[in-house]
């Protein structure tokens, strides 16, 4: 149905040109799943867009083909290709909200494409375009019809695009990171809705995504893209038994799922030795959080308790909005709790209000890597001066001394020297999680608050920085707060493992029996979304 | 919702109108000269000056100053204007559609030329074109309107004496339509009287393109702004995969987009061009509000002066009003997760 | 991405900036070229700006490049010793609202809260002014000085750095590296001076661009109409408006060479913004 060959496009940038596509070989057959898995920067969805011919400015297909039907899209022109796009090939794309015209009714935007593609008259649009909706599972479609992309969820949003995209019966559909930006039980829904769908139309799908668990669960036959080529390509099966590609192997061993062991993320790993556990070093009694909503007062939390011994490490579950990250920020002393006491090493931390905890004696003993790398470096500070921070405000050290712990902390998360006089934008995501984490450590912390550090990187860069977190817990005997909305990654670290819901733990236990015996429904519900491995 | 946003909108509206009294009142005490001096006459003595400013009530405390002030304002008495010998209020009133027209006219002219220059611009961004874009409209802004209004009266009137004589809003030939609206255009059209129609057309091109050319800049760099961003959105990208034409999704998705930080910019604007009326007015000798106050300025004729910055203010909290309720009509997301 | 790093010191940095944009390069030419005039060019004119001589409204010539005006004065050397006043005046009012807008955009914008609402609804009273008006308004009231005109300038001007800042602050109020601070035992103040401020500095360069230009055009503005600078002192908008009497006899000269060179200015205080931005942004540093 489709047949790209030798496809090479260039992006002209302001450091010259780049090559991100080079040179690929793809077909797929009617009706067939295929996915295209890569890391950012592999060019799986510049080749996406290349198809479409949808490219951003300065890109650029320098040769090839494509070959749809028998029609070269390369060669097409624009009038002829737009006739192709929405109703021969549709594309969905990473993040839904953004994805919709935000000042124009879904419906319209749907009865756009209908009408642009004589599929629907003046008449029947409305009609057609809340048969659309509703063919996507969209409940009281006719309402809906109405509403802006502001008013509706991620995952409903998506379903609109979906609704969009197929409303004109399209025969391929090429999905571009379609659930990346979705929560898990989200994403699993809008996964099994696409299989639906192109059962039923028997209809091509291309899924590019970063996952390759989630692309073995739903492809027929997978690609795995890395720096612009293809390296490996074959069946799901065939490539998690046998890989015979090093990056494929890299990136089937880093691909986490429940059952896998921290070493085994990496190629030749060891597993680094667990820490003896002690005494309780923290202790969470009843915190609440409360705040001033537009509408009312919120409870973001509800009650949350635990203990975490010396040595732990807790697992902090949850999907975006339950709450976790205010227990870790009001841990972390950086805002208050409305009620209930947080106590570190015995005695209370909400003694002291969080405004002027930066002066108390226990701030070096707290503190936290956080989600964002980029964000989370100032943007005017090399790494040097940016894990030198706190070493300037708390350590009280003279400049050589801090200059001789600054490469120390480099060597420890395995930073190399010569990178310390870089900026932030000069660094790769990797080497800006370990800039973090060395700005963490750099105080000698005894507990290390750990927000997502590793959900804006790459699986493989995953694997080094949670290796890595293991092995410096092991040598530097910490005690971590992991939190996460990746149960497959967190039961990999951690010992212990609560699941949080609506400012409340629903579950806490043994990172074992939690996984394997859950006791509460939405434990179930989390687990369920994971991608099987491939067997 | 929408009914209690704007309510929400209008209630905040007053503190702006309170602090716009208060700085107008405390500019005016601070105005050099002493007004019971001047009111007195030339002849008066110490004693004569002082009952004159008993009964201005300039004796009083500042506070009861204030009151009495706030209170002549609500009651329409704005004071008497030494130069005119008229009510200020109704000078203002009489003088007011004539820079009004003026202002309107150029935005309407310089939004024209630049929304289409901004998407131009945006539709092809670095090409040579931007950049002439870029440029003209930088020399535009930093050409003084003064100075614009002298070169343009020089060329089309001096050198090419095709543009009538720069000495108000018609020519002597014509005779003023009866007044309606005040906007001579308008009132002549209604009047059915194109003769004065063209006449009063003929004035106003080149104080309008003096203030247009000042103008274009802001708006045409918002729109390019504007446009890049609504352009590089994820949701273009969206309609251009559906296959809606080009046309289409610059204008109908784009555009549409766009246009609502530059109504938001037209506020600023907007400033800018009363600002600029002041001295086109003066250049053009346009019998406006601009003209009255730099006249009363010279004059120290201050219960003119402080009239024209209180309506000017007033004129202009009015307007910014009517654009964020022209922004909640046409931006669906306002009223909901309003900022 | 090529291996250099930032050890390659700021100045380079510039030089790279400058190599990136020609626009940048001659708009920093330009001003080098007006910074002269104001350092040098009241001991370099030929003639005297202030002497009256007999050949009155002479055109262009050799002896008198812009010709001369209804006094006999030089129009050359009037125009050129004149920017050293209208740079003043606009470096001055830029600075003081740079600094006054700084301290309010953060307070505003790092603390929220009523010290938010207050200043909000005072730059708010300020804004709701057509500014000119009210730089009018001011400099008749406080008299005609020109240190008056440089207050009504940054008066009219602070809203625009306090708004830019505010805006800048309070998106970063809670980003990642302001929390990573935080945690690394800084204070508040320290927070908001050093690590969220710089971050504010290249669009507020981008302002301070537009207010030179605005500045100078303000100053000019109201000499035109007979506020702040007198005759006769040589300053551009008071050799303009006294040139507009003498255009409708043909006399150009009086008003279009100090007009240009007024624009002149203006034009290259606007162009320099992208510049200024990209030499304090950082990320444009490879």
């Amino acid at each position: 149905m489709l047949r790209i060959a030798d496809l090479r496009v260039r992006f002209a940038t302001r450091n010259g040109p780049v090559d991100a596509v080079r040179g690929i070989d793809l077909s797929l057959g009617n009706g067939e799943t295929l996915g295209i898995v890569g890391e950012s920067g592999s060019g799986k969805s510049v080749t996406a867009f290349s198809i479409l011919r949808i490219l951003d400015q300065g890109g650029e297909i320098v040769s090839g083909a494509v070959r749809y039907g028998g029609m070269d899209l390369r060669q097409a022109s624009e009038r002829d290709l737009n006739d192709i796009r929405g109703r021969e090939i549709s594309m969905i794309f990473q993040n839904p909200r953004a994805a919709l015209n935000p000042i124009r009714k879904v419906g319209h935007q749907i009865e756009d494409v209908l009408r642009q593609h004589a599929q629907a008259t003046r008449q029947d649009a409305r009609a057609k375009a809340i048969a659309a909706l509703e063919e996507v599972q969209i409940k009281d479609a006719a309402a809906r019809y109405h509403a802006y992309p502001f008013e509706l969820s991620g995952g409903m949003c998506q379903r609109i695009v979906i609704a969009l995209a197929l409303a004109c019966r399209p025969r391929l559909l090429i999905a571009d990171e379609p659930t990346t930006s979705l929560d898990v039980t989200t994403q699993k829904t809008v996964m099994d809705l696409i299989r639906t769908l192109a059962r039923d139309r028997k209809m091509g799908v291309i899924l590019i995504t970063h996952d390759l668990g989630l692309a073995g669960q739903y492809c027929d036959r997978l690609v795995v893209m890395k720096d612009g080529q293809i390296v490996e390509s074959g069946t799901p099966a065939d490539l998690s038994r046998a890989p015979t590609h090093p990056y494929t192997r890299r990136l089937v061993a880093a691909t986490p799922h429940p059952g896998k062991k921290l070493h085994q993320l990496v190629v030749d790993g060891t597993p680094a030795p667990i820490p003896a556990r002690g005494e309780v070093l923290l202790s969470v009694r009843d915190v609440t959080k409360t705040y001033a909503g537009k509408s009312g007062p919120v409870d973001a939390l509800r009650g949350v308790s635990f203990d975490l011994p010396q040595g732990g490490c807790l697992g902090l579950v949850g999907e975006s909005g339950s709450g976790k990250s205010t227990v870790s920020s009001i841990i972390a002393r950086l805002q208050d709790a409305s009620g209930g006491d947080v106590l570190f090493q015995g005695q209370s931390l909400c003694d002291v209000p969080a405004s002027r905890f930066s002066r108390d004696p226990r701030r070096p003993l707290i503190q936290m890597v956080f989600q964002d790398a980029t964000d989370s470096l100032n943007p005017r500070q090399t790494a040097s001066q940016a894990i030198a921070e706190p070493l300037r405000r708390l350590g009280g050290l003279r400049a050589g001394a801090r200059r001789d712990r600054v490469h120390e902390l480099a060597e420890q998360v395995g930073l190399p020297a010569n990178l310390l006089t870089r900026l932030p934008h000069q660094l790769s995501g990797g080497q800006k999680a370990r800039v973090g984490i060395a700005r963490a450590l750099a105080v000698s912390p005894r507990l290390l608050i750990l927000d997502e550090p590793t959900a804006a990187l790459d699986v493989s860069i995953q694997a080094l920085v949670l290796n890595l977190l293991a092995d410096l817990r092991h040598r530097l005997d910490l005690t971590y707060l992991f939190v996460s909305h990746d149960l497959s990654v967190v039961q990999m670290l951690c010992d212990t493992v609560a699941v949080m819901r609506r400012g409340q733990i629903v579950e806490f236990g043994a990172t074992e029996q939690v996984l394997n015996t859950p006791a509460d429904s939405y434990t179930r519900q989390l687990l369920d979304a994971v991608p099987q491995p491939i067997v | 919702m929408r009914a209690r946003l704007v309510g929400a909108r209008l209630l905040q509206a007053i503190p702006v109108v309170i602090g716009v009294v208060v700085i107008t009142f405390v500019l005016t005490r601070a105005l050099p000269g002493d007004p019971a001096v001047y009111f007195a006459g030339d002849a008066a003595d110490e004693a004569s000056i002082q009952q004159v400013r008993e009964q201005l009530g300039l004796d009083a405390p500042l506070p009861q100053q204030f009151i009495r002030y706030v209170g002549d304002l609500l009651r329409g008495d704005w004071g008497n204007s030494l130069s005119t010998g008229q009510p200020v209020l109704s000078d203002l009133a009489r003088r007011l559609p004539a820079s009004l027209e003026l202002t309107l006219i150029a935005l309407l002219l310089s939004c024209a030329i630049a929304i289409p220059l901004g998407v131009m611009a945006a539709t092809r961004p670095g090409s040579w074109r931007d950049h002439l874009c870029r440029v003209l409209v930088t020399a535009g802004v930093s050409l003084p309107t003064f100075f614009t209004g002298i070169l343009l009266i020089y060329v089309f009137y001096y050198l090419l004496d095709i543009a009538p004589s720069p000495l108000g809003r018609l020519d002597f030939l014509y005779i003023e339509p009866a007044p309606v609206t005040g906007f001579y255009l308008i009132d002549s059209a209604l009047a059915g009287d194109w003769d004065t129609f063209g006449g009063a057309a003929r004035q106003l091109v080149l104080p309008a393109i003096t203030m247009a050319i000042f103008t274009l800049a802001p708006i045409a760099r918002m729109t390019r702004a504007a446009m890049l961003q609504a352009l590089s959105s994820d949701f273009i990208r969206t309609a251009r995969a559906a296959g809606l034409p080009r046309g289409r999704i610059v204008y109908g998705y784009a555009l549409r987009n766009a246009l609502l930080p530059v109504v938001t910019t037209l506020g600023m604007v907007f400033s800018f061009a009363l600002g600029a009326n002041v001295l086109v007015e003066k250049v053009f000798a346009w019998p406006g509000i601009g003209s009255y106050a730099v006249d009363a300025l010279v004059a120290s004729d201050y219960a003119a002066v402080q009239g024209f910055v209180l309506a000017m203010a007033l004129l202009f909290v009015t307007l910014n009003l009517i654009i964020d309720l022209l922004y909640a009509v046409i931006d669906p997301r306002i009223g909901f997760d309003a900022t | 991405m090529t291996g250099t790093t930032q050890s390659h010191g700021f100045a380079s940095h510039v030089g790279h900036v400058m190599r990136q944009n020609p626009v940048t390069m001659i708009a920093f030419g330009m001003l080098g070229l007006l910074v002269f005039c104001a350092v040098f060019g009241p001991a370099l004119v030929p003639h005297d700006p202030l002497a009256s001589g007999a050949r009155i409204l002479q055109p262009p010539s050799g002896e008198h490049w812009f010709g001369t005006d209804h006094l006999g004065r030089d129009v050359f050397s009037r125009v050129i010793v004149a920017t050293r006043l209208d740079m003043v005046i606009s470096v001055g009012a830029v600075a003081l609202s740079f600094v006054a807008g700084a301290i309010l955009g953060c307070a505003a914008g790092y603390w929220g809260g009523w010290p938010d609402a207050v200043i909000s609804r005072g730059l708010d009273m300020i804004m709701a002014f057509p500014l000119f008006v009210l730089a009018m308004g001011i400099v008749a009231a406080l008299g005609n000085t020109v240190e008056n005109v440089i207050y009504a300038t940054a008066v009219i001007n602070t809203p625009f750095y306090a708004r830019v800042v505010r805006a800048e602050v309070n998106i970063r109020r809670e980003a990642g590296f302001v929390q990573a601070a935080r945690l690394a035992g800084n204070s508040d103040l320290r927070i908001v001076a050093l690590h969220i401020f710089p971050n504010a500095l290249p669009p507020m360069m981008v302002q301070v661009s537009l207010n030179m230009g605005w500045a100078v055009l303000n100053a000019a503005g109201l000499s035109f109409i007979g506020l702040g600078v007198r005759p006769p002192t040589p300053e551009w908008g008071i050799m303009v408006a006294e040139g507009a009497n003498y255009i409708i006899s043909g006399e150009w000269w009086l008003a279009v060479f100090p007009g240009l060179w007024l624009m002149f200015a203006v034009f290259t205080f606007n162009l320099l913004g992208d510049g200024l931005r990209d030499i304090v942004d950082p990320r444009q540093r490879r």
